[in-house]
C-alpha cells in the first residue's frame, strides 16, 4: 500500500527571511493512517499544512500527496486537487457567516465535481449528504431549520466543519487544532464522530495539536520538533 | 462562476444595511450625473424650439440678452419702449416681409399678457418652422378679445366665453386690476412647449383700451369709462414694446439690422435671435459644465464609499478567504468574488439612481414647467444615459479592483490556515 503523503528533503523560507522555516528530510504518513502531529507555535506548523494542503510549494524537495506530486503541479492544479482530495478543519471559525448550515457543508461540492459526484453517489444528491453527515454529527435537521451558523455553540460549528471535510470522501483529513476550542467532553465527542466516520471511508487523518492528552487515541504521533529541523534548536514549547 | 455569483449575492445580504448605505450613495449620485444631463438636453432643446423664422427682434436700446429674454422668452422687462411712429417707418421699409408687434407690461394671474395683431398668428413661428394652431375658437376679433396660450388655459381652467380680468404690471398678484374692462376667451393656442404657452394674447387696441383712463399706473380719479364707449374711440397705440421682423431675403439683414441700428429719431437694437440665443446659451454653458463637473465628482463620491465599504470589511473577512480557500477556491475565485459586490452594488445603485430619477422627474415636471416655463419631455432612458450608466458600472467594478486586489494577497499571504 502507498502512503498517503510523502515528503523528502522540504525546505521553505519566506521571501523575506534568510532562515528556512522549515527543513524537513523525510516524513510519510500511510493510507488511513490517524496522525497525531504535536508542535508548539513557531514549530513550521501553519507552513506544513499549507504544503499539505498545497497552498504553498516548497523551495526545495518533493511533497507528494495521494501519489501526485504537488510541488510539480500549477497552483491552479493544486487549487483543484485540495477542492478533490483534501478536508480541511480549523481552530475556529469554521463557517462562513452568510451561508446556512447545509451550504457551508456543500461548499467543497461546489468547487469540486468529483466530490460532488461522489457525495451523490452515496446518498442520491449532495444535500441529502450534507444532510446526513450533519446527523451523523449530532445535528438533525431539527436543529438546523431556521438557525444561523452564528447561533451554532463553538462545539457545534466545530461539527459542522467536519461534515464539510468529510462531505464527498476527500482521501485526506487535516484537522489545524480543531479542540482547543472545546472542553473535555465535547472534545472526546467530537474526536469520537471524526474518528469513526474517517474510518467507514479509510481516509487519512493528520490532526495538529500541542494538546497531548489525545495522543493516545491516534496510531502514531510525531512531534515537530523532531521532524522540522529548521524549528528543533528555537522551540519553546 | 455560478458558486462565486451566489457567494457574493449571500455576502452582500448579510450585509445589507452597509451595502444599501452604498447602494443609496451611488444612487443619489447617478440620479443628480442623469437628472443634471437631461435638464441639460432639454433645456437646450426648448431653447433652440421658442423661435424660428423671425429674422430680426426689435426694441429699445439695450443689451440683445435682455431684449430676447423680455420679447421671447417673456422674462423681465423692457426698459423702454418704441414709437408707434418709430414702428410704421422700418416696418415699411422695402426689405420687410412682415413684422409682429408685441406690447408687453400686463398680467393675468401670474401670466404674462402680450398685446398685438392678427399677423402673430400668420407669421410667429416655432420649431422646425412651425406655426401656431388653434386648439379651440378663432383669434381675437373684439378689442375685449383674448387668445389663451395652453398652459394658461390648463392651469387656470379657462374655456371659450370665460371672462378674464386684466392686473395692470406683472407681479403675481396683481394689486391694481383692470376690473372694469374684462376680456373674454375667444381662441385657446395648441400646446407648442414654449413661452406662447404661457402667455394671453389680447389686440394692441386692447392693452390701449384698458389703459386709456389711466396715467402713470394708476388709474385717473373721476375719468371712468366703460367698454362701450371705449370701443368707440380711436384705439392706435402710441407706442409699442418690441417687434418681429421676417425679410423677403435672408441676404437683407444685416443691412435692415444696421439700418435700425442707425435709426435717428430713437436709440433702437435689433437682434438675430439665432445669435442671441446662442449668447444666452454659452453664458449658461460655464454653470452648464461646472454642474456635470460636479456630478461626476459626486458619483466618484459614492464609488469611493463604496471601496472603503469593501477594505474596511477585509480584516473581519480573512477567515472567510481561508475557508473558500480550503475547500478548493482559486485566488481567481476570490478576487471575481470581490469584483462582483463592487459590480452588483454598482448596478443596484445605477438602477436605483434611474428609478429616483423617473420619480423626480415626474414630481419635478410640473413644477419646473409652471416655474419655468421649461418642459422637460419624460421618455424612455436615452443613449446617453445608458452610456452613463454602463460608465458608472464599470467605474464601480474598476474601484472594486483596489479590494479585490487586496483581497487575493492577503488570502495568498494567509494561505488557508489563518494565524490567530
Amino acid at each position: 500500500m502507498t502512503n498517503a503523503v510523502e515528503i523528502s528533503n522540504v525546505t521553505f523560507r519566506w521571501p523575506s527571511g534568510k532562515t528556512p522555516v522549515l527543513d524537513i528530510p523525510d516524513f510519510s504518513v500511510g493510507t488511513g493512517e490517524r496522525l497525531f502531529v504535536s508542535g508548539p507555535s513557531g514549530s513550521g506548523k501553519t507552513t506544513l499544512l499549507n504544503l499539505l494542503g498545497g497552498v504553498t510549494v516548497p523551495d526545495g524537495g518533493a511533497v507528494s500527496v495521494l501519489g501526485t506530486r504537488l510541488d510539480k503541479l500549477s497552483s491552479a492544479q493544486r487549487d483543484s486537487f485540495r477542492a478533490d482530495h483534501v478536508g480541511v478543519i480549523f481552530q475556529l471559525f469554521n463557517l462562513v457567516p452568510y451561508l446556512s448550515l447545509v451550504e457551508n457543508v456543500l461548499l467543497p461540492c461546489r468547487f469540486s465535481a468529483r466530490r460532488s459526484a461522489q457525495a451523490a453517489a452515496r446518498d442520491g444528491d449532495p444535500v441529502s449528504a450534507a444532510r446526513r453527515l450533519l446527523a451523523r454529527m449530532g445535528l438533525p435537521d431539527a436543529l438546523l431549520t431556521g438557525r444561523s451558523v452564528t447561533d451554532l455553540s463553538v462545539g457545534q460549528q466545530q461539527r459542522v466543519a467536519a461534515a464539510r471535510a468529510l462531505i464527498g470522501a476527500p482521501e485526506l483529513l487535516i484537522a489545524d487544532e480543531p479542540t482547543s476550542a472545546l472542553d473535555d467532553d465535547a472534545r472526546q465527542s467530537f474526536l469520537d464522530l471524526l474518528f469513526e466516520t474517517a474510518a467507514t471511508e479509510s481516509q487519512t487523518l493528520i490532526l495538529v495539536s500541542h494538546d497531548r492528552r489525545m495522543e493516545p487515541m491516534f496510531d502514531r504521533h510525531v512531534s515537530l520538533a523532531d521532524l522540522n529541523r529548521a524549528a528543533a534548536p528555537t522551540a519553546t514549547a | 462562476m455560478k458558486t462565486i455569483l451566489h457567494l457574493a449575492f449571500r455576502s452582500l445580504v448579510s450585509r445589507r444595511a452597509t451595502v444599501l448605505l452604498s447602494v443609496a450613495a451611488i444612487a443619489v449620485s447617478v440620479t443628480l450625473l442623469l437628472g443634471v444631463e437631461r435638464i441639460r438636453t432639454e433645456t437646450r432643446n426648448s431653447f433652440s424650439n421658442t423661435i424660428s423664422g423671425t429674422d430680426l427682434v426689435v426694441g429699445a436700446r439695450s443689451g440683445s440678452i435682455p431684449l430676447l429674454l423680455y420679447s421671447v422668452f417673456r422674462i423681465g422687462n423692457a426698459t423702454n419702449n418704441i414709437s408707434w411712429q418709430s414702428y410704421r417707418e422700418l416696418a415699411a421699409d422695402p426689405a420687410v416681409a412682415w413684422t409682429i408687434p408685441l406690447s408687453l407690461g400686463d398680467s393675468h394671474r401670474g401670466f404674462r399678457v402680450l398685446g398685438t395683431n392678427a399677423d402673430y398668428f400668420r407669421h410667429f413661428r416655432y420649431a422646425r418652422m412651425q406655426n401656431l394652431r388653434f386648439a379651440e375658437g378663432r383669434q381675437f376679433d373684439d378689442v375685449f378679445d383674448a387668445v389663451l396660450g395652453a398652459e394658461v388655459a390648463d392651469a387656470l381652467g379657462y374655456g371659450i366665453g370665460d371672462e378674464i380680468i386684466i392686473d395692470h404690471g406683472v407681479g403675481r398678484i396683481g394689486f391694481a386690476r383692470h376690473t372694469d374692462k374684462p376680456f373674454r376667451v375667444s381662441g385657446i393656442l395648441a400646446r407648442t412647449g414654449t413661452p406662447v404657452d404661457r402667455t394671453v394674447h389680447v389686440s394692441l387696441g386692447g392693452i390701449e383700451a384698458i389703459h386709456i383712463d389711466w396715467r402713470s399706473g394708476a388709474p385717473v380719479p373721476g375719468l371712468r369709462m366703460d367698454a362701450d364707449r371705449v370701443r368707440r374711440m380711436d384705439l392706435q397705440p402710441r407706442a409699442i414694446t418690441a417687434f418681429f421682423v421676417g425679410l423677403k431675403s435672408r441676404f437683407a439683414t444685416f443691412a435692415v439690422q444696421r439700418k435700425i441700428n442707425e435709426y435717428r429719431p430713437e436709440p433702437l437694437l435689433a437682434i438675430l435671435p439665432g445669435v442671441a440665443l446662442q449668447e444666452l446659451w454659452s453664458l449658461m454653458a460655464t454653470a452648464e459644465r461646472a454642474l456635470s463637473a460636479i456630478s461626476v465628482f459626486v458619483v466618484a463620491t459614492g464609488l469611493i464609499g463604496m471601496m472603503t465599504m469593501l477594505l474596511s470589511g477585509m480584516n473581519e473577512r480573512r477567515r472567510e478567504m481561508a475557508i473558500l480557500r480550503a475547500v478548493g477556491a482559486r485566488p481567481a475565485h476570490i478576487f471575481s468574488l470581490f469584483l462582483l459586490e463592487a459590480g452588483f452594488i454598482a448596478a443596484l445603485g445605477a438602477m436605483t439612481g434611474l428609478g429616483l430619477l423617473y420619480i423626480l422627474l415626474g414630481i419635478a415636471q410640473p413644477l419646473i414647467e409652471s416655474t419655468y416655463g421649461l418642459f422637460i419631455a419624460i421618455g424612455a432612458p436615452t443613449q446617453t444615459d445608458m452610456m452613463y450608466l454602463g460608465a458608472v458600472v464599470a467605474a464601480g467594478v474598476l474601484a472594486g479592483l483596489v479590494p479585490a486586489i487586496r483581497a487575493v494577497r492577503l488570502s495568498l499571504a494567509d494561505g488557508i490556515i489563518v494565524r490567530s
